[in-house]
């Protein structure tokens, strides 16, 4: 195995910018929807939300994969304090477009890509190393497990 | 890329002075995340602006610990502080974390409460309007139809939609504060013609007359739709400003329901053709006495003991009609020692009820009338609370799950009978 094969991703997707720059990090990943105020502990970056299955889990540091944000307008607010507490997640991807999550990726000045060619709750796992590059638009995968992947 | 009038690249460029410059600047990063072309201007601007817990004070102590630091670096996002002018647009502060008088009854620290003092001068010192509520469609800010506004609260915002037409994004924190200096907020989502039609499709084959069944089919709609428009068709009857308020607040809540449309009720569905434009329903739902019968249990599954020690009503804030009803329900009687009654509604709204004897007929009860928040914003309950009645399907969608307690969802009547006898007897007729 050359290098190359060594460091090239297993799937490369291609979207759009939400917020540019990049990071690199283990990806932490879920079908559920999330909410910012009541559904987040900032001061940890916790899932809280009862029936979660994130619950207990925090974002802090992970590249956070997720269908979309939902509920009270106070989801910018309680992320933008998941920033100043240092539990901001390093970047995110996500499908659903909402004036939440713009707004949210914008004040965590973190990258985030949306608008992706496929569909990236199905391809990135959880454990999965994710870059995210925010001006391109792309996110790279390394697989955790690479013997999981289908021909 | 965002396109910039003349006056926006102006504002950005600091011509309008470093304060509105750092709000452009928000909203530019911010209509480029949404891929928005342009924007649109709204004197219309309901917000959060600039309050803040003693946490975030203390995390800017470096930089003067005050409102200007947190408005500058927080609300705007700007990585200096600068000096924060009057606002430019009409703008109102929603609700708050405790009542202007009765905060030492929700438990709040003095300290707290200065800090509350505080914010509230230097918000009113800004020129931004007291109103203090989730109901700002009550309290003196009334949009009117095709208005663009740029309002945070979920409740507000899909009151404002749908019910009056107006024209709102379920905005954050920061792009309130950032719309009240430039009055921009970006051309995305509600602000469009073509993102306002129904997406999904609501048969009603139950009557549903009273604010008890409006909320409940509310809850259901927000939990079959989720975050889609949905179009209800079916016989709703009665329809008025407080029913749709708890229907409105019960879908935000289950789903999250920015607008909906109710066929020959809301504006803008006078026919269903109307309702859907060039759109066809992607789902149909049902809402049958099978579903009524589901949702009331759903609403109730965190009821368990019928010893009820806080019943709390105005969720969103009462208005002055609800008000007026639960004086006429307690009069006379009196809440259980076993149990607390407390009220939320705004101040303009609770200057009426002075005005009319209600607050009295209340506290004569054993009630208190309280104003700016409610048990989910400011997390006060009754000292001991262990079991609240509400008659809001939102708060009890909330409130339990906040605070760690048990829940009951039913009529006013049988929430001030609880009140009152200190034990649950609701049941669906």
């Amino acid at each position: 195995m050359t290098v190359e094969t060594l460091v090239k991703p297993d799937i490369v997707l291609t979207g759009r910018k939400v917020v540019g720059g990049v990071a690199e990090g283990e990806a932490l990943v879920t079908r559920d929807t999330i909410s910012g105020w009541g559904g987040v502990n900032a001061m940890t970056g916790t899932v809280i939300e009862s029936r979660h299955e994130l619950r207990g889990q925090s974002f802090a540091g992970k590249i956070l994969v997720f269908p979309g944000a939902k509920g009270s307008s106070g989801w910018s607010a309680v992320f933008h304090m998941a920033r100043l507490a240092g539990k901001a997640p390093l970047a995110m991807v996500f499908n659903v477009m909402t004036t939440k999550a713009a707004l949210g990726s914008v004040v965590m000045r973190i990258p985030a890509v949306t608008d992706l060619d496929r569909d990236p709750l199905d391809l990135i796992e959880t454990g999965d190393r994710v870059r995210v590059d925010g001006d391109r638009g792309t996110v790279e995968i390394w697989k955790a497990a690479r013997s999981s992947i289908a021909p | 890329m965002v396109t910039l009038t003349g006056e926006e690249q102006a504002m950005l460029d600091g011509e309008q002075g470093p304060a509105v410059g750092k709000a452009m600047e928000l909203l530019v990063r911010y209509a480029e995340a949404l891929d928005a072309e342009r924007f649109v201007e709204t004197n219309n601007v309901a917000g959060v602006p600039g309050s803040s817990t003693p946490w975030l004070k203390d995390y800017y102590k470096q930089d003067g610990g005050d409102y200007r630091a947190v408005f500058s670096k927080f609300d705007l996002d700007s990585d200096e502080v600068i000096d924060v002018p009057r606002m430019n647009a009409y703008s109102c502060h929603l609700q708050g974390g405790m009542d202007p008088t009765l905060w030492a009854e929700q438990g709040m620290t003095e300290a707290a409460h200065d800090n509350f003092v505080s914010d509230e001068a230097q918000t009113a010192a800004h020129g931004i309007q007291i109103l203090k509520t989730c109901t700002p469609y009550i309290a003196g800010n009334v949009p009117v139809m095709g208005e663009h506004c740029a309002w945070m609260e979920s409740s507000a915002v899909v009151f404002c939609n749908s019910v009056i037409g107006g024209r709102t994004n379920c905005e954050g924190r920061e792009s309130t504060s950032a719309a009240m200096l430039a009055k921009r907020v970006p051309d995305w989502g509600f602000h469009r013609d073509e993102y306002r039609l129904g997406q999904n499709k609501v048969d009603v084959r139950v009557p549903v007359e009273d604010v008890f069944d409006w909320g409940m089919l509310g809850y259901f709609v927000g939990d079959a739709v989720q975050d889609t428009i949905p179009v209800i068709e079916g016989p709703i009857a009665k329809a008025s400003l407080i029913r749709h308020k708890h229907f409105g607040a019960a879908a935000a809540s289950s789903g999250g329901v920015e607008m909906y449309h109710m066929v020959g009720i809301t504006p803008e569905a006078n026919t269903l053709e109307r309702a859907f434009g060039a759109n066809r329903a992607e789902q149909v739902f049902t809402y049958d006495a099978a579903e009524r019968k589901r949702i009331y249990e759903m609403l109730n599954a965190v009821g368990n003991s019928t010893d009820v020690d806080y019943v709390m009503l105005g969720c969103p804030h009462y208005s002055i009609e609800q008000i007026a009803y639960a004086a006429h329900l307690i009069e006379g009687r009196k809440v259980s020692d076993k149990s607390a009654l407390w009220v939320f509604t705004s101040r303009a709204v609770k200057a009426t009820a002075d005005a009319n004897g209600y607050t009295k007929t209340l506290k004569d009860a054993g009630a208190l009338l309280m104003t700016d928040t409610c048990s989910a914003i400011s997390q006060a309950v009754p000292k001991g609370t262990r079991v609240a009645a509400l008659d809001s399907a939102k708060q009890v969608h909330y409130l339990p799950a906040m605070m760690g307690i048990e829940g009951w969802y039913g009529t006013t009547e049988e929430c001030i009978d609880a009140a009152c006898t200190g034990t649950w007897k609701g049941e669906l007729k």
